[in-house]
């Protein structure tokens, strides 16, 4: 009896540990050889045949295909710089430069990785479209309602990832957070 | 006392050897994983344009909607696959993935240095099979080897405004992937 009792508990340690470790690697985006630049973190090894077990199990659940290295790299932020959460009910603005790279964009999704509707079907921006100043820096506000310049809508929802896509660059595998790959801010500017 | 510290430590060992292989496992059992899902409307060695992704419908989660695309499930079993992508936007890519959403090799227009993307897919043996000659005569074919039998080639053309994004459509429609006729059979 006290044999069975053990060895159950055993295992009921095991399931838990087990199963709460893959749930939570999984849903907290856990891969090893990430790129944190600001509030931006990209995997670029997500993007080759090097991926690790983590980061092809993220793949395989989330059910996208991701960026390949030789295509672009792509990095995700879900908070501001001072590290509070992107708030689709607030005004917030991504300013700056971007890492040397052919092309650009920027997308505004959900959490499940879907566009957020909005009145004016507006998703994202790339490099080409922007309106930048003299000095060649952008500025882009994401709010629910309509702004002067460039404006990428929230639709009013409550958390959201931005994601920065950058084709046909340098920066991947071997890239390290420094001084050369300068990133946008993102600043929390007001909130109802 | 001892007795239950040593069930918990010995359960807690157990639960990392189950987390490793959850881990390494999901792959082969997700229903859901970008594969499954083309599966469903991408017939085998053929281009497929994709809709462009919209709040209402995509097709697949974090999809660019700057991009128009198209893939290619394939299924190397029958013999190596041509791979033929016009070039007519701002910029195109070609990435390769394994049956389980890898991403093994992509290339864009300017590494292709053509106006058109041309590429040889075939397994590692089917590549080894090929004669010497034609190895020969292949040098400046493109051949990209894929690790597995089947996959998915993702064809991306950037409409860089929303009015290019016809123009984007018709260049990844205009792709062409099928059997290769240029290769013999291997045996």
């Amino acid at each position: 009896m006290r044999l069975l009792l053990g060895t159950l508990f055993a295992l009921a340690v095991a399931a838990f540990v087990g199963l709460g470790g893959t749930y939570l690697a999984l849903t907290r985006g856990a891969a090893f050889g990430a790129l944190t630049i600001g509030a931006w973190t990209a995997w670029p090894k997500m993007g080759t045949s090097d991926a690790d077990p983590y980061a092809r199990a993220s793949i395989a659940r989330i059910g996208f295909l991701p960026t390949a290295v030789g295509d672009g790299v792509a990095f995700a932020a879900q908070s501001d710089d001072d590290g509070k959460l992107l708030d689709g009910r607030c005004d917030v603005v991504v300013a700056g430069i971007t890492p040397a790279a052919r092309f650009w964009t920027v997308t505004l999704y959900n959490l499940e990785g879907e566009l957020a509707a909005n009145s004016v079907g507006r998703y994202g921006f790339s490099s080409q479209e922007i309106v930048r100043q003299a000095d060649g820096s952008f500025s882009i506000v994401v709010a629910p309602r309509a702004q002067p310049g460039n404006w990428l809508p929230t639709g009013g929802i409550e958390r959201y990832t931005l994601v920065l896509r950058l084709y046909d660059t340098a920066v991947g595998v071997s890239t390290r957070a420094g001084r050369e790959v300068p990133m946008p801010s993102i600043t929390t500017r007001s909130c109802p | 006392m001892i007795r239950w510290a040593l069930l918990l430590l010995g359960g807690a060992l157990l639960g990392g050897v189950v987390h490793i292989a959850t881990v390494i496992m999901l792959p082969r059992t997700a229903t859901k994983d970008a594969y499954s899902r083309l599966e469903k409307i991408a017939p085998v060695n053929a281009v497929t344009p994709l809709p462009p992704a919209t709040a209402d419908a995509a097709t697949m989660p974090y999809m660019d909607p700057a991009f128009a695309s198209a893939v290619c499930r394939y299924d190397l079993s029958q013999g190596p696959m041509k791979l033929i992508v016009p070039v007519r936007t701002a910029y195109t890519s070609v990435s390769f993935y394994t049956r389980h959403d890898v991403a093994y090799y992509a290339i864009n227009d300017r590494a292709a240095g053509r106006r058109v993307i041309e590429l040889d897919l075939m397994t590692v043996e089917q590549h080894n099979q090929m004669p010497e000659e034609e190895d020969i005569t292949a040098a400046d074919r493109l051949i990209v080897e894929s690790p597995t039998l089947t996959g998915i080639i993702a064809i991306r053309a950037l409409a860089p405004e929303p009015g290019l994004m016809p123009q984007a459509q018709s260049a990844v429609a205009a792709a062409q992937c099928r059997r290769s006729d240029e290769t013999k059979p291997s045996r």
